[in-house]
């Protein structure tokens, strides 16, 4: 049992760290969420070069410790590039079950040079599943795809869409789509970042790897991802609680510092708890995946308890301010939507628990 | 970058092996009756505590947090924990605390040469019962405002106060007490001793407490004019403050009692299983719930375990001890839910309707309402990761 990172792990981290910081303050964050595009190309070719947009497919970048150490970062600074979703998440799953020519577009992805996104999500799909309403349907020697995915995140600015949908003869399969192909509808999410509605009326695709049952790969892809928003969560976590301490041993009213009332004190410090908590969990399903074990129960698990950790945290943290933290130019507010909207992503608390739930009876104690 | 060996969430194979070794240990060595006693929840028994402890002692595995030389192992955190958690799981009877994590440490960091070969042995083997004589009616969270005073008088020192909270003092045959030296200390910390009290001294007296569960673990202890020999104040006069820091950052290893609290929430899967109850999707979410809260801490207890250096008390042994007491006490009403109208009944035996461990369950439930006080209530433990970790 180990929990300390190896040194290369620290020098990435803090690379990233650096990166991010010399970018992102409050405002320069804001001028960017703000623009067409939302995230910075530049900040995008500084990530390609440190080599973290290959992480977990490109075989010398390293894994999802390297994976959980950046998202943290990442979510420390609240910047807006979508790293996972448009590039790790998909492309994991490109580098799973992809044929050798469509893993040869991994390289561009890992450069920088093209953006992909995973169109699973559909309406009414709420808990993670592989179980999905667009079809595949062959035409002669090839295969079009219709019906509709939404939320597509990273769905607007894509180049190439992985998309899953129902096979003719049951499963679901995993095809490739060129995004020029279909109609999106592109959107802001509440939190800042980009999505799209996309689709697909009898769109040309091409399978990714076979046209077969990808289940267990979708499966996979989505424990991955889960992770890595997990880490996402506890840097932004860290950094609300960051900001609320130095807040309160700043701010003064009734002649003194915040810090003096215990009313205060005692609530920063169950947020230090929740935090310890979340990131515990987080550490364990990162850790749970880069030893091959891409189990959905413990992407549930952690995923429970950062939902769980997120909203008390964001809550306490914006309470703790005052008006302030409300407001549109301080960042603990911004820090809230980003960990309600992780929340939100990939099944809420609730749609975990009820995998949990799910199987109670299948052991007596619990255990790690 | 290539991944390196760091980050490893797996035991190592001499981890595993070890734990092996100990999960078959308990469960071979230790009476089958006394575990299941304790599995039951049963108040304590002396005599299941000493029994056991002595088999622990006997293999030289009651006291692997002492020094070496006076019968320490020198194991690692997590070797310590491994130790811990199957003891816990197997129900065995753990080292008394008083004696393995509160006194003991104390006089083997603190005491003379003379006090370790006195009390260090028969301390490992429970051959003394020690008990603690550290709050007091007008001292509890504000421990350093004591009153129980201890004035030198040739060879001896004379103590008058009362002591309060003293945990299976009934059983007790020594108390370790903090008492006032110099009520003349500039500071109120500064005038404190640690002393060694044999209970049978004239003058002490014990005043059974009986709780809310009617229960008898706790005391109040009366010292009239008890003289006590002057070579069993530990360490030097007036440092009994930072001895007893000591022991408080010791006592709250352990505080979390994980696997006792995830063998409780198996008892309320199991009896929830057999009354239907888990059917009930209100309930089960709260018991997936609570599954999950405990193994969020058991994994915060590893990480505490596995980055501690030096044996220094932790300041997020704070955390443990906090959210610990939480889930402790989460677990008896889970419990006490599962009973539902089978918990009114109390002691009435097994010749009714209404099961015994039913009948336990509200009686825990309010019994275990200590936990977040004991150790150092959960506010001084809020108050303590404010100042030390947030910086507050």
């Amino acid at each position: 049992m180990d929990f300390q990172l190896s040194e290369e792990q620290t020098l990435l981290r803090d690379t990233t760290r650096d990166v991010l910081s010399r970018t992102y303050d409050t405002e320069s964050r804001l001028k960017v969420v703000d623009s067409d595009l939302g995230w910075s190309r530049d900040v995008w070719n500084q990530l390609a070069e440190i080599g973290i947009l290959g992480l977990g497919f490109d075989e010398d970048a390293g894994g999802q410790i390297e994976i959980q150490v950046v998202l943290t970062e990442i979510g420390r600074r609240l910047a807006p590039e979508p790293v996972v979703h448009a590039a790790l998440g998909p492309g994991a799953l490109i580098a799973e079950v992809g044929t050798a020519e469509q893993r040869a577009l991994l390289d561009e992805v890992a450069a920088g040079e093209r953006l992909l996104a995973f169109a699973h999500s559909e309406p009414g799909m709420r808990r993670p599943t592989a179980v999905v309403t667009t079809t595949a349907a062959r035409e002669g020697d090839s295969w079009v795809l219709s019906g509709r995915k939404n939320p597509v995140l990273a769905g607007d600015c894509a180049d190439t869409l992985v998309v899953s949908a129902a096979l003719p003869d049951g499963g679901t399969g995993l095809f490739v789509v060129d995004a020029a192909a279909v109609h999106r509808q592109p959107y802001r999410t509440f939190d800042g970042q980009r999505g799209a509605q996309i689709d697909f009326d009898r769109v040309a695709a091409e399978p990714l790897g076979e046209a077969v049952e990808a289940s267990a790969a979708i499966g996979h892809t989505l424990v991955r991802i889960s992770s890595a928003l997990c880490a996402e969560a506890l840097g932004a976590m860290e950094e609300a609680l960051r900001l609320t301490a130095e807040y309160l041993t700043q701010r003064k009213q009734f002649g003194v510092t915040l810090s003096k009332f215990q009313t205060l004190t005692q609530r920063a410090a169950d947020m230090y708890v929740s935090l310890e908590l979340a990131r515990s969990m987080t550490l364990y399903a990162a850790m749970s995946v880069a030893d091959g074990d891409l189990d959905p129960t413990i992407a549930a698990r952690a995923k429970l308890q950062i939902g769980r950790s997120g909203r008390h945290i964001s809550q306490e943290a914006i309470q703790l301010h005052g008006g302030i933290g409300v407001t549109d130019e301080y960042p603990v507010g911004h820090y809230a939507a980003r960990l309600t909207a992780i929340e939100h992503t990939l099944g809420s608390s609730q749609d975990q628990l009820h995998v949990l739930v799910g199987q109670l009876g299948d052991y007596e104690v619990v255990t790690v | 970058m290539q991944q390196e060996a760091a980050m490893q969430l797996a035991l190592t194979p001499e981890e595993a092996a070890f734990r092996d070794e100990l999960r078959t240990f308990y469960r071979t060595e230790i009476p089958a009756e006394i575990r299941e006693r304790t599995r039951a929840g049963a108040e304590v028994s002396r005599d299941d505590v000493v029994t056991s402890n002595k088999i622990l002692n006997d293999h030289g595995l009651a006291v692997p947090n002492w020094p070496v030389e006076w019968g320490g192992k020198d194991w690692t955190p997590t070797q310590q924990q491994i130790w811990l958690d199957e003891m816990q799981l197997a129900s065995v009877p753990e080292p008394l605390t008083f004696n393995a994590n509160m006194v003991g440490p104390v006089i083997a960091e603190f005491g003379s040469q003379e006090l370790k070969e006195r009390f260090l042995p028969p301390t490992a083997a429970v051959d003394i019962w020690w008990c603690q004589g550290f709050s007091e009616p007008e001292a509890g969270s504000d421990l350093a405002s004591l009153r129980t005073t201890a004035l030198r008088d040739g060879d001896s020192y004379v103590v008058n106060g009362q002591k309060t909270w003293t945990t299976l003092g009934q059983y007790a045959d020594w108390i370790f007490c903090l008492v006032r030296t110099d009520p003349n200390a500039p500071k109120k910390q500064a005038g404190i001793s640690f002393l060694l009290i044999d209970m049978n001294t004239p003058g002490i007296t014990l005043r059974p407490i009986k709780l809310v569960d009617g229960s008898y673990e706790v005391n109040e202890v009366f010292f009239e004019d008890v003289r006590v020999p002057a070579d069993q104040l530990v360490g030097e006069e007036n440092r009994g403050w930072g001895y007893a820091k000591f022991l408080l950052g010791n006592e709250r290893n352990g505080i979390a009692q994980v696997g006792r609290t995830k063998l409780r929430l198996a008892e309320v899967k199991e009896r929830a299983t057999a009354n239907g109850l888990i059917d009930d999707l209100l309930f089960a979410a709260r018991l997936a719930e609570a599954e999950n809260d405990i193994l969020a801490l058991e994994l915060t207890q590893m990480r505490v375990a596995s980055g501690s250096k030096g044996g220094k008390p932790n300041p997020a042994s704070s955390v443990l001890k906090l959210r610990g007491s939480q889930l402790q006490q989460n677990a008896t009403e889970l419990l006490m839910e599962v009973a539902g109208p089978d918990a009114l009944p109390f002691g009435a035996g097994d010749g009714i309707a209404s099961p015994v461990w039913a009948q336990r369950s509200a009686p825990r439930y309010l019994n275990y309402r200590k936990t977040s006080i004991y150790g150092g209530s959960n506010e001084v433990q809020r108050t303590i990761i404010a100042s030390t970790i947030l910086g507050l």
